[in-house]
């Protein structure tokens, strides 16, 4: 079994690798686990990056390797393997985390950032034609289309970006359109783009039903669902960018997810505390690059407050030798105010110690002992709660000595 | 592992009489940029077994299209010269490459 990190960090694109350069700027021992992608994620993918502030104008796998660099710089160390499995460890803090090829590896904070994968409609001829001119990626595969003509299936900001993109090696676009004439699901800017490029086409409220070739992709089969008509189009290949999946399954049990993607609280915070959720795998509105890059920055700031809490409690209360009173308190509260002071004095007339937890920053320990109100004061005794007091007046306080 | 191009694809392969193995690569495919020093080490294992080749698609486009290989990774195994297999997709995993290998040893 390898060393503890403080974070491991499962997936190396935007959100991964932002995560990894704050975490590394902290100063925590930082691993990003990389699986069968390489570094960068989705956005090694893309060609057009005009939405990336500060970024004027650049690649995805130009960025990226920025990112990359920026963790280098921080002393993040990198692997590859594939997640198999997630999981809190006996003592309620470290996580285990397993790899396909059985490596454990151990690490007091977890942030998920395994982001989505292309979806795969399932379209007749769709798996047969992969690589035979079915794509689902322009950077690796648009130079096999020069001079041809292809068909776009989708209309979101990826289609319409990689269909422009795509104009500078083939001879033609025809983008198949789910939608009524004019609608797509891209920002107006890619829109325009799009319509203003001679090379696209549009052929609307429409399917393809069937991707037809023989050795190589030759033609599509299109449905028209207004009409119920189908048309045969001849092609020689045919682009698939409608949308994405999450990449979870090894999350399934260990985390709550909604549709496969990972509920997150506004710290990042999944259902298992110290695991983080950063960038496309989560259930949000926004998949982008700079959303992404946001919530790693989030999760790991929240993760390194998590194992400094974690530690703080095991370190002054559960493996303290004397007794000690543990203050749930909250500074913007007046009550909480008025309690701390008299708190203090009495527990030094009793040569007691007192441990303050404030629930205002944190609540993933008062959670543990169901604090509701505020504020609350425990006793502990080897690690063990002893007597409990909810909003004490100055009197009740004297039951705990 | 042999480099191909035009000028020596239909030797080195096409003539091949036995098992011959090709990874159809670019420099834009991160998967196979990926996937190459594992494709390397099975050539060293397997090599008295397979005559393992490698292409690169920058200048050898129409020899892949040819191949009927129009996307990468692509991954194509052929016998006395005939393709047999066509292994492909961002998701191809070294074991995959490995388990065909045996299949034709």
């Amino acid at each position: 079994m390898s060393e503890v990190y403080d974070v491991l960090i499962i997936g190396g694109g935007a959100g991964g690798l932002s995560a990894g350069v704050y975490c590394g700027r902290g100063k925590m021992k930082t691993l990003v686990l990389e699986g069968s992608a390489r570094t960068g994620g989705q956005c090694a993918k893309t060609n057009e990056l005009e939405n990336y502030p500060g970024i004027v104008e650049s690649t995805g796998p130009a960025l990226m390797d920025k990112f990359r660099e920026h963790c280098d710089k921080f002393g993040v160390e990198f692997q590859r393997g594939m997640v198999s499995g997630l999981k809190m460890a006996e003592d309620g803090f470290t996580k285990d985390v397993t790899t396909k090829d059985g490596t454990v590896y151990q690490a007091k904070s977890v942030i998920v950032a395994t982001g989505a994968n292309p979806r795969i409609l399932g379209i007749k001829g769709e798996r047969e034609f992969t690589a035979k001119g079915v794509a689902y990626c322009a950077t690796c595969d648009a130079e096999f289309f020069e001079d041809l003509d292809i068909i776009v299936v989708g209309s979101g900001n990826t289609a319409v970006e990689e269909s422009v993109f795509l104009t500078k090696f083939v001879n033609s676009v025809r983008m198949v359109v789910l939608h009524d004439e004019g609608t797509m699901d891209a920002d107006r800017t890619a829109q325009e783009q799009a319509l203003a490029n001679d090379k696209i086409s549009f052929i609307w409220n429409s399917t393809v039903e069937e991707i037809c070739g023989d050795e190589l992709v030759n033609g599509v089969r299109i449905k028209n669902l207004k009409t119920g008509e189908i048309t045969e189009h001849d092609t020689d290949g045919v682009f698939m960018f409608v949308g994405t999946v999450p990449n979870t399954d090894f999350l399934e049990g260990a985390v709550e997810l909604n549709r496969g993607y990972i509920k997150v609280d506004d710290k990042m915070g999944t259902s298992m505390p110290g695991v983080f959720g950063a960038g496309d795998v989560n259930d949000k509105w926004l998949r982008q690059v700079v959303t992404a890059a946001g919530d790693g920055a989030i999760a790991a700031v929240a993760a390194e407050r998590y194992i400094a809490e974690e530690e703080h409690w095991s370190h002054s209360v559960l493996e303290a030798k004397e007794d000690r009173l543990v203050a749930f308190w909250n500074p913007l509260d007046k009550q909480s105010l008025e309690l701390m002071s008299q708190l203090e004095t009495r527990a030094e007339a009793h040569s007691l110690k007192v441990v303050t937890i404030d629930t205002y920053k944190s609540r993933n320990i008062a959670d543990r002992y169901e604090i509701t109100q505020i504020p609350t004061v425990i006793r502990f005794r080897d690690g063990e709660a002893l007597k409990r007091i909810e909003a004490p007046s100055a009197e009740k306080l004297e039951e705990l000595f | 592992m042999i480099e191909l191009g035009k000028e020596n694809f239909d030797s080195e392969i096409k003539e091949h009489q036995g098992v011959a193995m090709v990874d159809f690569w670019g420099e834009s495919c991160g998967r196979c940029m990926e996937l190459m020093p594992d494709v390397i080490e099975l050539a060293d294992r397997y090599e008295s077994d397979i005559k393992f080749a490698k292409l690169n698609i920058k200048g050898n486009r129409r020899v892949a299209m040819g191949q009927g290989v129009m996307g990468l990774p692509s991954i194509v195994f052929y016998k006395d010269g005939e393709k047999i297999e066509h292994l492909s997709g961002e998701e191809l995993e070294a074991e995959q490459i490995e388990e065909a290998i045996k299949r034709y040893i």
